[in-house]
């Protein structure tokens, strides 16, 4: 058992945690932030992604004790005050989800794409989305979703992380 | 899904990650950004009982210059050597093989040194610290050894690095002008893998290729270096006709026919790119 | 007894942006793993790791002695305590059926198959406990390929399943088909296989139960397409729970495509060890666990032959397709590889003779039963490609042999040699929309002055048809179904004028909760928001069938829509009442009742609500309130249909195919959400791709699943697929008054075949007539040496 300290969405949170406790199991077991998911055991689907100090990683292959001291954000902590982000404004806008599985690891992972590579062109979507599995769109409404996020981003100034 | 139990360990500086190796024994397991390690741990085919976090050790991580050539931090993970102006700039092979890792979520988390000392057969970094002749360091109790990269992959998951030491950096010489290098990979479209990968490095004087390095990956229990094909483009006319040639002595032997034209192929794709550059 | 209403109003046809949608964006759904229920233990699986092995005893002492450990509970534990085998729901004659149950009791059949299960204060847990389970197996030889286990002497996987024949079918007439064969100009002949997948829906299985002690009530949260369907056959068939006391909540599904359709054994498990430990049980897979247990799908070996005539058109098709089942018969398996695939065989075209005869066999490997498409990609993939073939063979443009037999437009209903009646069809011009989305004359230009470079440059055609919305309940009744087909609605309009809808149906990706409001709000001149659907849950929902076979829009709408047209009736006599006019003289529109011909003389939806409730001033003869029930039950399949076209390069030197273009256009009838529908083919589109290229479910010769985990089988990834063009035509169904057919299915259905045909045109030039499935980099490769070889 190890304490572990991490402040999530903003907000400082400590617990005390088996040593093998994964990240994303310590956000939906013990914050009981269910909205990261679990789609694999082998590190590939992508459905578990959040950001750890700003860029996008596979919170199944992080142990907790890995983020002590360290700040993650979830799906939950993008919308500010009820507005969407623009991620999350462009998928829906786009019909970038069916099942909603994959869909909070797919927008995480999109925020760090934009924020590195604020204009991609289809194919670097494509590559950039290359550790997200999706079985339900085939991935053409994401890549427009993706699109429609950056345009938005792009003639805005961006919320502040 | 679920590791077996195991102590986790947060070491403060390299001293302090050693002693606990010495201290857990054949018991303990460094990680870093664990992108090699925990899968294996969750399906349970690694149950180390102590974990020794290096991760954020300082001065472990990072690009610099040294004479001329680039020296990575052990725990740079591969996001950060793939986007290093400096790396790409300097070693395009490296950036270019940095950068097809996995995918971006694992390139923002696993580290060169990891990927070194997990030595998968299919990793992409042993062929490329093998084609630009890297130096390995590793730290352990008797002190600091530059080990060559012909010298660090002894076989499948295996490296010359003993248990009780760590890798703590990666020098990759870099002389003068008129090098190039390439990394060409065929990915397996599941685990993203090298089903074949080839990285090569070439410096070309005076119309001539004076040194080559080329090593092949996904192949057997090891990264190998080709040497063959080096030798087939050392001294030669900097052409694609000498490229091509030299290509066809990728194949390793005992192979199928399908990996030895891959091998071929792949080789020969790395090096006309690699060449390109050479000669830019 | 349909006739075709127009989509009305501003709502139907139009691409509403989903209602659903904020719950997922914000990861404020509720998947089944994300509900917690209080005092909660969980549930690890021991599983087989041999797949044919008799079990002599499991040894449980070392587990129930770590820590958190509840119980280790077997399949004689369920078994002597009355939990029965697991039904099969569609039974064909003389029909094999190898007895399932939950826990293997026994003998274990298949790698992967439950054994144990450990339940625990925590999953890590009961995983460690479960590690500390032994099971003495006595390891038995093992049938894995289909056609190797109808061989003599093939381990035997069931002692009453002689030869590991599960069933015999054949639909068609043999005689007449012999006859065409004998008498043709060209007969071409191919064997092909329709390889194995696995559905990897992203959500993995999961479910969670709870038994009330003061009321005796059973709730069970599970990752259900069919809630209903899981509550009468676990609780009447399998566990003994009477129904009215076992609620199924199936909450956000994180897709399904099938697999989620059957009951499996871990929420029999899960549900009973509830009881019995008087605890909550929970239990989710890991993706390792769903490769293994998840139903597989497709998996068949057909020897085809099809027959020409001088002048290129088929006058005969003759099948006989081995299709593996697996270790048991799976919930619907009986009729994927039978009535939902041999009846489509004909496929767009006028085929006086076929025969089809199939035989299901048992091997020890996972069970198989339907998968998105679920026996219609087979039928396409294999009519598709014999096409191609016998255009190659007849020196025919395969566009051109495809149009000499096409089922002409005014031949509808069309009766086809396989029993199905296509009731209504239009198939040339959504070929020619399809051609010309794609500038066919001018993608063979560049293909010819690409050859003459090297360059291997494909195009490939896929004419598909598919029955949905299978139905009516009376015919699947009398070939085995052991369950009728229709679906429910229940309109439930509360005094103050909002509606829920409680529907059958159960999207789990498709978005009902949009497309259904949409259609109700149209009907009723609401605004969207006014209206809630209400799905997933058998406490809430009256008695349905699911979502699968792409019956909701087909089936589950036109029952919203009935009862929402009950509704409105009923509503008029109230109206008529208020103004002393006849019901027979009111109508319908804007959100007002009126009398024709005097539109003055109204009363506003509101108020005829309250009336109702309030009960004050309703005519003597009816009742108050104001909620109305109807179950559709259809005459006929619908039958969409469509043209996709793909266009590959495959590099020569590696074998690796790259798919460049791809044009779909679908005739799915009358649509009420073009972006909903859209994004159905594009993922049906992307499984089909899959099948084509990349997936492919393989056993080595001891039963092992050699592609246990995602590591090594291939999912379809962003990098990997373009953008898609897709077009509609459209072709009311005349079996539904809403028009419409049914989408969900219709991508994976035709993509296949298209990519397929594409591969195997861009290597014509090199005499290569046929590459199997998937179509590798090596395969491909392997193919051009071979035939380099040859030349």
């Amino acid at each position: 058992m190890s304490k572990v300290s991490i402040t999530v969405n903003g907000r400082a949170t400590a617990h005390d945690v088996e040593d093998r406790t994964l990240l994303v199991h310590y956000l939906r077991d013990t914050l009981g932030l269910t909205g990261t998911h679990v789609g694999c055991d082998t590190s590939q689907c992508g459905a578990c992604t959040v950001l750890l100090d700003g860029r996008a990683v596979k919170s199944c292959t992080l142990l907790a004790a890995q983020a002590d001291g360290s700040s993650v954000t979830t799906i939950e902590g993008l919308a500010k005050d009820g507005v969407l982000h623009a991620v999350q404004a462009g998928f829906h806008q786009e019909h970038a989800l069916q099942c909603g599985f994959c869909t909070t690891g797919m927008v995480m992972a999109t925020v760090d794409l934009l924020s590195r590579n604020p204009s991609p062109n289809e194919q670097q979507i494509r590559h950039g989305l290359e550790g997200n599995l999706c079985r339900c769109t085939g991935y053409h409404n994401i890549v427009r979703g993706v699109q429609h996020a950056a345009h938005a981003m792009g003639s805005a100034p961006v919320a502040a992380d | 899904m679920y590791p077996a139990s195991f102590e986790y360990h947060r070491a403060t500086s390299v001293d302090d990650a050693l002693g606990m190796l010495q201290r857990y024994g054949e018991d303990a397991k460094l990680i870093a950004g664990g992108h090699s390690l925990l899968p294996l741990m969750k399906l349970r085919l690694s149950t180390p009982a102590h974990l020794i976090d290096i991760r954020r050790i300082a001065g472990l991580s990072g690009v610099r210059e040294n004479g001329g050539g680039v020296i990575v931090g052990a725990t740079t993970t591969h996001s950060e050597v793939a986007a290093s102006n400096f790396v790409r700039a300097k070693l395009p092979l490296l950036a270019e093989a940095a950068g097809g890792i996995g995918d971006p979520l694992v390139r923002n988390m696993g580290t060169i040194g990891g990927s070194l000392a997990h030595a998968d057969p299919k990793a992409d970094y042993p062929a490329v610290v093998l084609a630009l002749r890297a130096n390995v360091v590793v730290v352990g109790k008797s002190g600091r050894e530059s080990m060559e990269s012909d010298k660090t992959f002894t076989g499948m998951f295996t490296t010359a690095v003993q248990a009780s030491e760590m890798i703590t950096e990666v020098h990759f010489p870099v002389s003068g002008s008129g090098n190039g290098g390439a990394y060409e990979k065929l990915a397996d479209p599941a685990s993203g893998y090298a089903t074949v990968g080839v990285a090569a490095q070439l410096k070309v004087e005076g119309g001539t290729i004076s040194s080559a390095g080329v090593a092949l990956t996904g192949f057997g229990p090891k990264a190998t270096r080709l040497s063959a094909v080096e030798a087939a483009l050392k001294g030669k006319p900097a052409t694609n006709d000498t490229v091509r040639a030299a290509a066809k002595q990728a194949a390793p032997s005992g192979v199928t026919p399908y990996q030895a034209n891959l091998a071929c192929v792949y080789a020969e794709r790395a090096l006309i790119r690699a060449l390109e550059r050479a000669t830019a | 007894m349909a006739t075709i209403v127009e989509p009305t109003g501003a709502l139907m046809g139009a691409s509403i942006k989903r209602q659903e949608d904020g719950k997922f964006l914000t990861g404020r759904a509720s998947f089944t793993d994300d509900i917690k229920l209080v005092g909660q233990t969980h549930a690890v699986f021991v599983r087989s790791p041999h797949a044919h092995a008799r079990i002599r005893g499991i040894d449980a002492k070392a587990a129930l002695g770590m820590p958190g450990v509840h119980a280790v509970l077997t399949g004689e534990d369920l078994k002597s305590s009355g939990v029965n085998p697991m039904p099969v729901g569609w039974l064909l004659p003389d029909i094999k059926i190898g007895e399932k149950h939950a826990l293997a009791v026994g003998t274990a059949r298949f790698v992967g198959e439950a054994v144990a299960v450990v339940v625990a204060d925590t999953p890590a847990l009961a995983r460690d406990a479960a590690d500390a389970v032994v099971v003495d197996y006595d390891v038995l030889p093992a049938a894995v390929e289909a056609v190797d286990a109808l061989e003599p002497g093939a381990p035997q996987v069931h002692a009453n399943a002689p030869g590991n024949v599960a069933f015999s079918w054949q639909i068609g007439d043999k005689a007449k088909t012999d006859s065409a064969f004998a008498g043709a100009k060209k007969v071409v002949r191919q064997r092909l296989v329709n390889q194995r997948l696995i559905a990897n829906a992203i959500e993995p299985r999961a479910s969670a139960a709870a038994f009330n002690l003061a009321n005796g009530e059973l709730t069970l949260y599970v990752t259900s397409q069919n809630p209903h369907v899981h509550r009468l056959i676990m609780g009447a068939f399998i566990l003994g729970l009477p129904e009215h006391k076992f609620r199924v909540i199936s909450p956000d599904v994180g897709g399904g495509f099938g697999s989620k359709i059957f009951v499996y054994p871990e929420e029999c498990v899960v549900a009973w060890a509830a009881k019995r430990l008087e605890r909550p049980v929970r239990w989710t897979a890991t993706r390792s666990e769903s490769f293994t247990t998840d139903a597989h799908g497709r998996d068949h070996v057909s020897d085809a032959e099809m027959a020409f005539d001088a002048d290129g058109r088929i006058i005969g098709l003759r099948v006989k397709t081995v299709a593996n089942m697996g270790s048991y018969l799976s919930l619907f398996a009986p009729c994927v590889p039978t009535y939902l695939y041999g009846t489509l065989l004909s496929g767009q075209y006028d085929i006086p003779a076929i025969h089809c005869e199939v035989t299901g066999v048992y091997t020890n490997t996972t069970p198989v039963d339907a998968y998105r498409g679920a026996g219609r990609p087979e039928a396409c993939y294999l009519i598709e490609r014999m096409v191609d073939i016998g255009a190659r063979a007849l020196g025919m443009d395969p566009v051109d042999l495809r149009r000499k037999n096409l089922v002409p437009a005014g031949s509808f209903p069309y009766q086809t040699q396989v029993a199905l009646a296509y009731d209504s069809g239009n198939y040339e011009p959504a070929l020619d929309k399809a051609l010309e989305m794609l500038d066919y004359k001018k993608a063979r230009a560049a293909q010819a002055a690409a050859r003459k470079d090297g360059r291997l440059i494909g195009i490939g055609l896929s004419a598909y048809i598919e029955a949905c919305g299978i139905a009516p309940s009376q015919v699947v009744g009398s070939l085995g179904a052991q369950a009728g087909l229709y679906e429910s609605a229940t309109v439930r309009v509360h005094p103050t004028g909002k509606v829920s809808v409680m529907t059958g149906s159960h999207s789990h990706g498709q978005g009902h909760d949009t497309t259904f409001a949409q259609l109700a709000a149209s009907e009723l001149g609401l605004g969207i928001d006014d209206v809630e659907i209400v799905h997933g849950d058998t406490g809430r929902v009256q008695f349905g069938m699911g979502s699968y076979g792409s019956r909701s829009a087909a089936v589950g709408g036109t029952a919203i829509y009935l009862a929402v047209q009950k509704v409105k009736d009923k509503g008029k006599q109230i109206a008529a009442h208020l103004l002393e006019a006849s019901p027979a003289d009111m109508d319908f529109a804007d959100g007002k009742f009126f009398v024709k011909g005097s539109p003055s003389k109204a009363k506003a939806w509101g108020e005829v609500c309250l009336a109702a409730y309030l009960a004050h001033n309703i005519p003597a003869n009816i009742e108050p309130g104001l909620e109305t029930t109807s179950f559709f039950d259809p005459g006929n399949f619908t039958f969409p249909f469509g043209t996709h076209i793909a266009v590959v390069e495959v590099d020569p030197r590696t074998g690796h195919v790259e798919l460049n273009r791809y044009v779909a256009v679908d005739d799915v009838g009358n649509v009420i959400n073009p972006m909903i529908v859209d994004g159905q083919l594009h993922g049906g589109i992307a499984q089909g791709v899959g099948q084509a290229l990349w997936e492919g479910a393989t056993y080595d010769s001891n039963g092992q699943l050699i592609t246990g985990s995602m590591i090594n089988y291939a999912l379809p990834k962003a990098e990997n697929l373009p953008s898609f063009e897709t077009a509609r035509t459209v072709t009311p169904s005349p079996v539904n008054p809403l028009g419409v057919k049914g989408a969900g299915e219709a991508g994976a259905i035709a993509a296949t075949a298209a990519v397929a045909n594409a591969v195997v045109d861009a290597l014509s030039p090199l005499g290569i007539t046929h590459v199997d499935l998937p179509l590798t980099p090596e395969r491909v490769w392997g193919a051009i040496q071979n035939a380099q070889k040859r030349s």
